[in-house]
């Protein structure tokens, strides 16, 4: 469980983040959204030490992530995976390098353990096959894969990622969704997404913090959000007709059962 | 930022460098790929330069040198002590500085631009350590070896072209190098590469790791990291000359 509380950052005189507070579940698909600009990468970056928070506290599973020292926090770090915005796979390596680069970094394994662990998990993201390839030879969707895969290779307690679907399309980005939720029940992780995709909101959205301009303004899970009185929740995830409408036909279906 | 935050960062840059290695086999192959990259990569362009760089002194010497009271051997020395002291180390290394330099910063800087450094970051790996160090450590062994290699072909450039167009004979060349040879002044030009390669490798790291911002701002430091490595090298060779001459 990750949990932090009255995190503020700001860049200059720029309030990027006002004071917010949550917990991250284990086992569970946490999703912060909002629109572009709220102050979610931000905060994941706060949470991980990319960015350090003006005022607030970080705690992982007990342990004050704030006060930690920079060795410590080294050491963390390696049960923490991340999905970049971008995929940030290294150019200069293949994608099994890429994916063999922690297990080179951090295990004693053989390198045909190794090997066997890359084909593990580029089999789990679908990516069988491509592993001679480099990351310029790659589509949007895959990289992303790629990216997933590294994160996981070490069996991290904690998984961060930023826009997994962003820039994919609609069936590409369920496939991501899907597949990140069921590594983390499989696998027991705290998982924690950005996203604002509405439909991976609806699919997988187990504990939702929802940010607006830089400050919590409502939180929940996927349920709760159809029955959520919150305008500007409302405005945001329901944001054409169409969704209008499905959000209609999910609260009648609800209250029939 | 001002000139003081730019200082402090880079001195900092250098001391963050040092931390244990998670890994040292990997450190170690990186520190090996760098040393191809900058040695391999850049000896090209240094053979062509030197080359070049020792004909041209000797012909302009032997243009300079018309009294015919004056020995054919100082051609070969005026040539042995230009291209030992200021041609091959410093000429060489303000190319390298455009060459290495600019590959180094652009390097890092598009690592920094795509977050491949915040992943290392997050896999609990020290950027620094693992970037960083092996490129300045690798300039540092290969660039003296390159300015080594580039006194030898002046030298031996000047004596074909001479030697060639019949203004010297080859006896008189070499018996014109060992004349007066100061060993001193090796030394001399050696402490300078060391000197260079620091500046070559560290100040274009600093500014590529740094990058902040997009894809355009690569260029623009990597621009910036040469013209300030130029500055830099032609201050340390003022300062080593008045210093160690
Ligand atoms: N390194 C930075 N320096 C200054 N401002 C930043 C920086 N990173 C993000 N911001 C600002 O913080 C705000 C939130 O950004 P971000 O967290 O990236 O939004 P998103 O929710 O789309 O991920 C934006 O207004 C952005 O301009
Ligand atoms: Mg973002």
């Amino acid at each position: 469980m990750i949990e932090f509380k009255n995190i503020v950052k700001k860049f200059g005189d720029k309030l990027v983040l006002n004071d917010v507070s949550h917990k991250m579940e284990t086992g569970k698909t946490n999703l912060i959204i909002g629109t572009s600009g709220s102050g979610k990468t931000v905060l994941q970056k706060c949470l991980v030490g990319l960015f350090e928070p003006d005022e607030g506290e970080i705690i992982y599973d007990g342990t004050s992530f704030t006060q930690m020292s920079e060795e410590d926090r080294k050491l963390l770090r390696q049960q923490i995976g991340m999905l970049f915005q971008g995929s940030a796979l290294f150019d200069s390596m293949s994608v099994e390098d890429n994916v063999k680069f922690p297990l080179d970094m951090f295990t004693k394994l053989k390198q045909q353990e190794k090997l066997k662990r890359v084909n593990e998990v580029l089999e789990r993201v679908n990516l069988v096959g491509s592993n001679k390839k480099f990351p310029a030879e790659l589509s949007g969707g895959m990289k992303k894969r790629v990216g997933i895969a590294r994160a996981i290779v070490l069996n991290p307690k904690f998984l961060f990622c930023d826009e997994p679907n962003s820039g994919l399309d609609p069936q590409t980005s369920m496939l991501i969704d899907k597949l990140i939720s069921d590594i983390t029940r499989d696998y027991k992780m705290t998982t924690i997404i950005n996203t604002h995709d509405m439909n991976s909101v609806m699919e997988i959205g187990d504990n939702i913090l929802y940010l607006k301009d830089g400050k919590k303004e409502w939180t929940g899970n996927s349920k709760d959000i159809i029955f959520s009185e919150n305008k500007n929740l409302n405005q945001f995830i329901f944001a054409s007709e169409f969704l209008q409408d499905a959000k209609l036909h999910r609260m009648m279906e609800a209250k029939r059962i | 930022m001002n000139f003081f935050t730019h200082i402090g960062r880079y001195l900092l840059m250098l001391k963050g460098m040092f931390s244990k290695p998670e890994n040292p086999k990997l450190y170690w192959k990186e520190f090996m790929h760098q040393c191809s990259e900058i040695g391999v990569g850049s000896l090209g362009i240094v053979i062509i330069i030197s080359f070049f760089m020792g004909a041209v002194s000797a012909v302009q010497a032997a243009y300079q040198i018309v009294n015919p009271l004056i020995s054919k051997t100082v051609i070969p020395q005026i040539v042995r002590d230009t291209v030992i002291l200021e041609f091959a180390p410093t000429l060489i290394c303000i190319v390298l500085a455009g060459v290495i330099g600019s590959k180094i910063a652009s390097e890092l800087g598009n690592m920094r631009v795509s977050e491949q450094i915040d992943a290392l970051e997050i896999m609990g790996i020290n950027p620094k350590t693992y970037l960083v160090m092996p490129k300045i450590a690798a300039a540092i062994i290969m660039i003296p070896m390159l300015v080594i290699l580039s006194m030898v072909l002046g030298i031996v450039g000047g004596r074909i072209t001479v030697v060639a167009s019949g203004i010297v004979s080859a006896e008189t060349y070499d018996r014109g190098l060992i004349e007066l040879f100061l060993p001193y002044n090796v030394f001399f030009a050696m402490m300078k590469a060391y000197t260079f390669a620091f500046i070559i490798s560290s100040v274009p790291a600093y500014f590529g790791y740094y990058v902040n911002g997009g894809s355009l701002e690569i260029g623009r430091s990597s621009t910036k990291s040469v013209v300030v490595s130029c500055i830099l090298i032609l201050v340390a060779d003022y300062i080593l000359a008045a210093l160690l001459l």
